[in-house]
């Protein structure tokens, strides 16, 4: 059964290919069918894997499938192979699974536009990058896995290219990833200048005579590739902006998938942080200071969708805390968690959106609980779930990670503590925005307050053009096609803490994962009272974040703009910081460098020669006289230098 | 007997008639039958040192030195006479056309 693992990537593979030839003909809403069948399958196939590494045992759950060489050169060898192992497959399972439903959203959300089957020509493609990104057995191949999900994630962002911010925010997304993918290729060189090989098993398990401070410079450098794909500090500012991309994009690559590949190449490379203890706390730190700074921005944001941005940015700030702490089987297990709550919470913004008419804004939103039960029902439970309250899948998942970061360090715990608590508070504020209070969208809905700002392209010339006129408009639930998904994921939501429970002897995830960390992984050694009363405290601290929220948004106990300030609205101008540091530096460079280098040094060398070789042509015609007897002179008197040089020689 | 170096003084007496006569000349003519003098010098060198080094090298060069300077003759008369077809005289200095 362990064989069929090839067939995981393929499948979307396949996809791909069907669509890029035949995706016109196909049409809407056939092209997505067939992609989002190719994801079932992908899925289908990845379960039956799954069943055959249960069938194996503890020590044994692993299992490599070689397909073909891809380059060999000297000593460098490199397959294309993949490594069945718990990690890579509990990977493939969420990837395929969550893929499947956002897949299956896409072809009712993307319905009616113009570049539907392309759209999903893109989103096939992504699946197989991701795909190979986690299934790789070798570095290299996780690399062009982790390009193919950037390429495929700036072709995303960009999808409605038509519109200037989507066009720069793609560019923006690509060039950020950038930075990250350079470190990424320089651990990749120095691993195997150190090691000699790139695939995973012989690589890793040479990190433990490796020098510390070798070990140490390829974590730091892995890292700088997970916090680039991670949105980590300082490299998040593209992920906001990410957000100008089809609502479906946003919560497959920008929420589940893509973002978690560097949560992921962390867990996979453990035996390197193990190896360089100083490089794990950096990470936990770096996790942390992150997830409560991205926590701060969206408590003041008011697009729907960019609330969920720096919320993902904050999340993923608490799996590498969970890295950093030791905690990989955690990470992993936020990382599964925060796909199913943020992808429901991604795709709900979506059918509020849909229902909305592209209206983004959440001060033009309110009371949508009525208009939209389904979409308003899931999505509450998608809030529960992130906000950590008792028995949701996140408060297992945040509790667990909380937890370890306790035993790390207790500074680490409380700034963790904090971010809860604003988490619980900033999705609150969302929930209370959009689905409770007053039905602003009624005096909002006049031509001179137009919707453009944030306004997708529309979907339904229908129901833009009744939007347009502004007489009956009134926010609709969306196709079934989309509350589907909603519902299967507000499930996986609400019960996902069940794959971990932190109770001893239960066949959990931490459990399952444990041969692929071996005693890298740090065990809880709290008693059972720590534990009770940290989970407590998280549990309080996320009451309090939600009583806080309510007093402000719903009782309006605060004027709303005083808890809103500019330099949080602005998320702390770090984009403006970037643009003085380094963007205007960067552009005056260019300019110098065009207009002064370029001018005197690299046109002045070339036409500095040309001037020359002219110079010295006028000054030797002189010389071509034309006379044969000259010639001849010059010919005699140089046979008798010659002559005469040869008499000194031999004097 | 006369002694070898008396050939070569002979030859290089008639190689500088022949350079010499070379530069001063200004007429083409008289400047080809320098070429053939200072040709026919360094044969005469040849020879010379054939024998008194007992080589046979240096007789088989003058053979290609013949074949060469006839060869000369035959291309160089042709210009000459093409010359002498289009204007009046034959001065070597009249014709500097080729110039830089």
């Amino acid at each position: 059964m362990l064989e069929a693992v090839w067939l995981i990537p393929a499948l979307p593979l396949a996809g791909f290919l069907v669509l890029l030839v035949a995706g016109k003909r196909l049409g809407d809403p056939r092209a997505g069918l067939l992609a989002t069948a190719m994801m079932a399958a992908a899925f289908l196939t990845t379960l039956i894997v799954f069943l055959g590494l249960l069938g194996e045992h503890g020590e044994e759950r692993q299992f490599t499938q070689t397909l073909f060489t891809w380059i060999a050169s000297g000593s460098f060898h490199v397959d294309v192979a993949f490594l069945v192992d718990p990690l890579s497959v509990t990977m493939a399972l969420f990837v395929t699974g969550v893929g499947t439903l956002i897949h299956l959203y896409a072809v009712g959300y993307m319905h009616g536009d113009e570049k539907f089957p392309k759209f999903f020509v893109y989103l096939n493609l992504f699946a197989f990058s991701m795909l190979m990104l986690v299934l790789s057995d070798n570095f290299l191949l996780t690399f062009l896995g982790w390009e193919g999900v950037g390429a495929c994630s700036y072709f995303l962002i960009s999808f409605w290219f038509e519109r200037p911010t989507a066009a720069s925010a793609g560019k923006k997304a690509f060039i950020t990833n950038r930075i990250g993918d350079f470190g990424f290729m320089v651990a990749m060189f120095l691993i195997f200048a150190t090691v000699g090989t790139l695939d995973y098993v012989p690589a890793l398990s040479a990190m433990g005579q490796v020098p510390e401070y070798t070990a140490s410079a390829i974590g730091l450098l892995l890292f700088l590739g997970a916090v680039g794909k991670s949105a980590q500090l300082p490299l998040y500012v593209w992920l906001p902006d990410a957000m100008e991309g089809p609502t479906p994009v946003s919560a497959l690559i920008h929420a589940a998938t893509m973002v978690t590949a560097g949560v992921f190449l962390m867990v996979r490379v453990n035996p390197v942080l193990a190896a360089a203890p100083d490089v794990g706390t950096f990470i936990a730190w770096v996790g942390v200071l992150t997830a409560l700074f991205a926590a701060t921005i969206a408590c003041a944001q008011n697009d729907i969708k960019k609330v969920l941005a720096y919320s993902t940015i904050s999340q993923l700030g608490y799996m590498f805390l969970a890295v950093g702490s030791g905690a990989y089987a955690a990470a992993i297990f936020h990382m599964v968690t925060h796909a199913f709550f943020k992808a429901l919470l991604f795709l709900g913004a979506g059918s509020v959106i849909h229902g909305m008419h592209d209206e983004q804004d959440m001060k033009r939103m309110g009371g949508l609980r009525k208009w939209m039960p389904v979409t308003s029902g899931t999505f509450i439970v998608g809030w529960l779930a992130i906000a950590g309250v008792f028995p949701f899948a996140g408060f297992w998942s945040k509790d667990d990670i909380l937890l370890n970061a306790f035993e790390k360090s207790p500074v680490l715990w409380f700034l963790g503590l904090v971010t809860a608590l604003l988490t619980a508070y900033y999705m609150s504020r969302q929930v209370i925005m959009v689905f409770y209070g007053d039905e602003r969208w009624k005096k909002a809905a006049h031509p001179e307050t137009p919707a453009e700002a944030h306004a997708e392209p529309e979907h339904e010339p229908v129901a833009a053009a009744a939007h347009g006129a502004h007489g009956d408009f009134k926010p609709h639930e969306s196709p079934r096609i989309m509350s589907i998904p909603l519902v299967v994921l507000a499930v996986l939501a609400a019960l996902g803490g069940l794959l971990n429970l932190p109770f001893k002897g239960a066949m959990n995830l931490e459990r399952w994962l444990e041969p692929v960390f071996g005693h890298n992984l740090h065990h809880v050694t709290s008693t059972a009272g720590t534990k009770v009363s940290l989970a407590l405290v998280a549990t309080a601290s996320a009451l309090m974040g939600i009583a806080v929220a309510a007093a402000i948004y719903q009782r309006h106990r605060i004027r709303e703009a005083a808890v809103e300030p500019r330099v949080l609205q602005r998320a702390w101008f770090v984009d403006e910081l970037y643009q003085k540091v380094v963007a205007h530096p960067g552009r005056a460079l260019s300019q110098w460098l065009a207009s002064v280098f370029d001018a005197k040094v690299i046109d002045g060398a070339v036409n500095g020669v040309a001037s020359l070789v002219r110079a010295g042509g006028t000054r030797l015609r002189v010389v071509q006289s034309g006379f044969v007897r000259s010639y001849a002179l010059a010919v005699a008197l140089g046979a008798v230098g010659i002559l005469a040089f040869a008499l000194v020689r031999s004097l | 007997m006369v002694p070898g170096a008396w050939y070569l003084a002979l030859a290089a007496a008639l190689f500088c008639i022949g350079a010499v006569g070379l530069l001063v000349r200004r007429n083409v003519l008289v400047m080809f039958m320098c070429v053939e003098l200072m040709l026919n010098a360094v044969n005469l060198t040849f020879v010379t040192f054939a024998r008194m080094l007992d080589d046979i090298g240096g007789q088989s060069a003058v053979f290609f030195v013949l074949v060469v300077a006839a060869a000369e003759v035959v291309v160089g008369l042709g210009i000459i006479v093409s010359i002498f077809r289009r204007r009046a005289g034959a001065t070597a200095d009249d014709i500097s056309l080729l110039k830089g």
